[in-house]
């Protein structure tokens, strides 16, 4: 479980979202919805450590994020970030290879047991064909399934993800904001990722968190939508959203 | 994978053979090996002194100027996550020749490279150390503002133009004996280091590829980029003085002693990826060392091609090698 206590984050002096107390739990996949510029990004960094925080802390099962070496950090939250992978040479196999690097010696050669948390990885994201595939040859799609078996094969209890359907096509959207639900369940991961898919955020997520006006509004998609957030949030010129079938229409 | 690296041990050893064999003068096979067990050839004296003093020493320097110059280029071709990253087009190496030439322009005068003293020659690997890795640590910090990897290569170019222009101005004011070996030294050559200054050669640049083997784990991570590596747990920080380091050594290491050679440490990474078809450093970075070897021991073969004792220098030969490496790799970048 990850616990933001009044958890301020931004760059250098400016703060981008400030005082926010949330809390994220395991078996759930949480969407973080939001316009470009709310901070999205800035909250993932910063709950990945990459952005120390301005103020407030991040508590990982009760530890305070900061405080943890580099080390236990990377065997405990594992990412997929926006930025491209391209690696010449490097096979499916390779790249989630790597997410076992926090556990191999100084060489990083894979023990058996390392192979076979990757092969296991890779066929719960179910891309047990491309296993021996070079990454440069595969789609979007398949590549963020890649990345996200390279997440699994870290064995982090939890995993952020940076708009990983950015790019996709509609059924590669779908199918890998599914697995990643799935995945939540079946693990008792946390897997927090970040999105602009709105309407399939809020039919497929346990839970949502949407950013407006510098606030942090959580709960499940009903509750949301009970209590008139994703109205707020989604209702503009032009567009309408159909709390009945959790639909956006298009007037 | 372990076949090809064999078989480039062995054509390294095949080669590193050849060249105390090869040379401006025939000496037989059997004398040859007589006087590297230690013996002495009847009536030909000057025969062990051309082998153990002259031939055996190049051929280090070959192999380790080689093996030096391919690990730096992959070491920065992966720091700087640029497939045209290399110690000559970064500019690093100018920043070597510009602590060369302040040593030997400015400070040496008239002294010329094969008469200096081992701590004359240490003076000017320090200079060229603290040229390199001026050079590198400004790289390091432009590529954190710099974006675009083509933006890096134009800062490298740039950088060789002014430390080349104030090369030019230290020339200007320098002595015609100055100027001749310094010009010498900048023809590169891998006959100037000699047996009595091979320990210091050999120690820095062993010293320096030991170092670069260490950081297979990190740069295997850093394929992936900064934030990915350090979310493996990756110390980059560390990882990245560590690589200022060891290519800052390598680099001017081989410059100092050697003279700026161009293109190996560009074109060697790229020949082991294809040779091999991967980019993990726990195999490519001892492909390249290989590799790096295998093709500064040709060079020194050709340029030793000349019956008449004089030598083509090395920095003719490696373009011609180089280049075409290098164009094959841009075409290939353009088509994806």
């Amino acid at each position: 479980m990850i616990e933001l206590r009044h958890l301020t984050v931004g760059y250098g002096e400016k703060a981008v979202l400030s005082d926010i107390s949330q809390t994220l739990s395991a078996g759930q996949m949480v969407c973080l919805l939001g316009a470009n510029g709310v901070g999205k990004s800035t909250i993932l960094r910063t709950l990945s450590g990459f952005l120390p925080p301005l103020s407030g802390e991040v508590l990982l099962d009760g530890r305070d994020l900061t405080s943890l070496s580099l080390s236990q950090r990377s065997k405990s939250i594992s990412v997929v970030l926006t930025e491209r992978v391209e690696v010449p040479y490097m096979k499916v196999v390779d790249l989630v290879g790597m997410g076992r690097s926090p556990y191999t010696g100084f060489f990083g050669t894979l023990s058996r047991e390392d192979k076979s948390i990757v092969t296991e990885a890779i066929e719960m994201v179910g891309i047990s064909c491309l296993a021996q595939r070079t990454i440069d040859t595969l789609s979007d799609g398949e590549r963020q399934k890649a990345l996200l078996a390279k997440a699994l094969a870290q064995q982090t209890p939890v995993i952020f993800l940076d708009e990983p359907t950015a790019f996709l096509d509609f059924h590669a959207k779908v199918s890998t904001l599914r697995l990643m639900l799935r995945l939540a369940h079946e693990t008792n991961k946390t897997i927090f990722l970040s999105t602009h898919d709105v309407e399939m955020a809020i039919q497929l997520s346990d839970v949502l968190w949407v950013v407006q006006d510098g606030q942090i509004a959580s709960g499940t998609p009903s509750l949301l939508t009970k209590n008139g957030t994703l109205h707020r949030f989604l209702e503009a010129e032009g567009i309408s959203y159909d709390a009945e079938e959790r639909t956006l229409k298009i007037k | 994978m372990k076949t090809k690296l064999y078989l480039l041990a062995l054509s390294m050893a095949l080669l590193s053979v050849a060249n105390v064999l090869w040379g401006s003068l025939d000496i037989p096979l059997r004398d040859v090996w007589q006087i590297l067990c230690g013996g002495e050839v009847e009536g030909h004296p000057a025969w062990s002194i051309i082998i153990l003093e002259g031939r055996v020493p190049q051929m280090l320097t070959a192999l380790l100027t080689g093996t030096a110059l391919g690990t730096c280029g992959l070491l920065l071709q992966t720091a700087f996550r640029n497939p045209l990253a290399g110690p000559s087009i970064l500019g690093i190496d100018s920043g070597a020749n510009l602590g060369v030439a302040i040593v030997l322009l400015l400070l040496g005068g008239t002294a010329s490279i094969g008469s200096l003293t081992v701590s004359g020659h240490l003076l000017v690997v320090i200079a060229a150390m603290a040229g390199a890795l001026g050079i590198m640590a400004l790289l390091m910090l432009l590529s954190r503002l710099l974006r675009s990897q083509v933006m890096l290569l134009i800062t490298g170019v740039i950088i060789s133009y002014v430390t080349g222009s104030i090369i030019q101005l230290l020339n200007y004011s320098a002595t015609e004996q100055g100027v001749f070996s310094f010009v010498i030294w900048g023809m590169g050559n891998f006959s100037s280091v000699g047996i009595e200054r091979l320990p210091v050669f050999c120690a820095l640049s062993v010293v320096g590829l030991l170092l670069a083997l260490l950081l297979v784990k990190p740069l295997d991570a850093l394929l992936l980029g900064d934030r990915y590596a350090e979310n493996l747990g990756i110390k980059i920080g560390h990882v990245r003085q560590m690589l200022l380091l060891v290519t800052g050594l390598l680099t001017a290491t081989t410059t100092a002693f050697c003279g700026p050679i161009s293109f190996i440490g560009l074109a060697v990474p790229h020949l082991a990826r294809l040779a091999l078809g991967t980019s993990y450093h726990r195999t490519l970075m001892p492909a390249t060392m290989l590799i790096g070897a295998n093709l500064a021991l040709m060079c020194n073969l050709l340029s030793a091609l000349p019956r008449d004792g004089s030598l083509i220098p090395i920095s003719v030969i490696t373009p011609l090698i180089g280049a075409p490496v290098v164009l094959h790799v841009i075409l290939k970048s353009n088509k994806n």
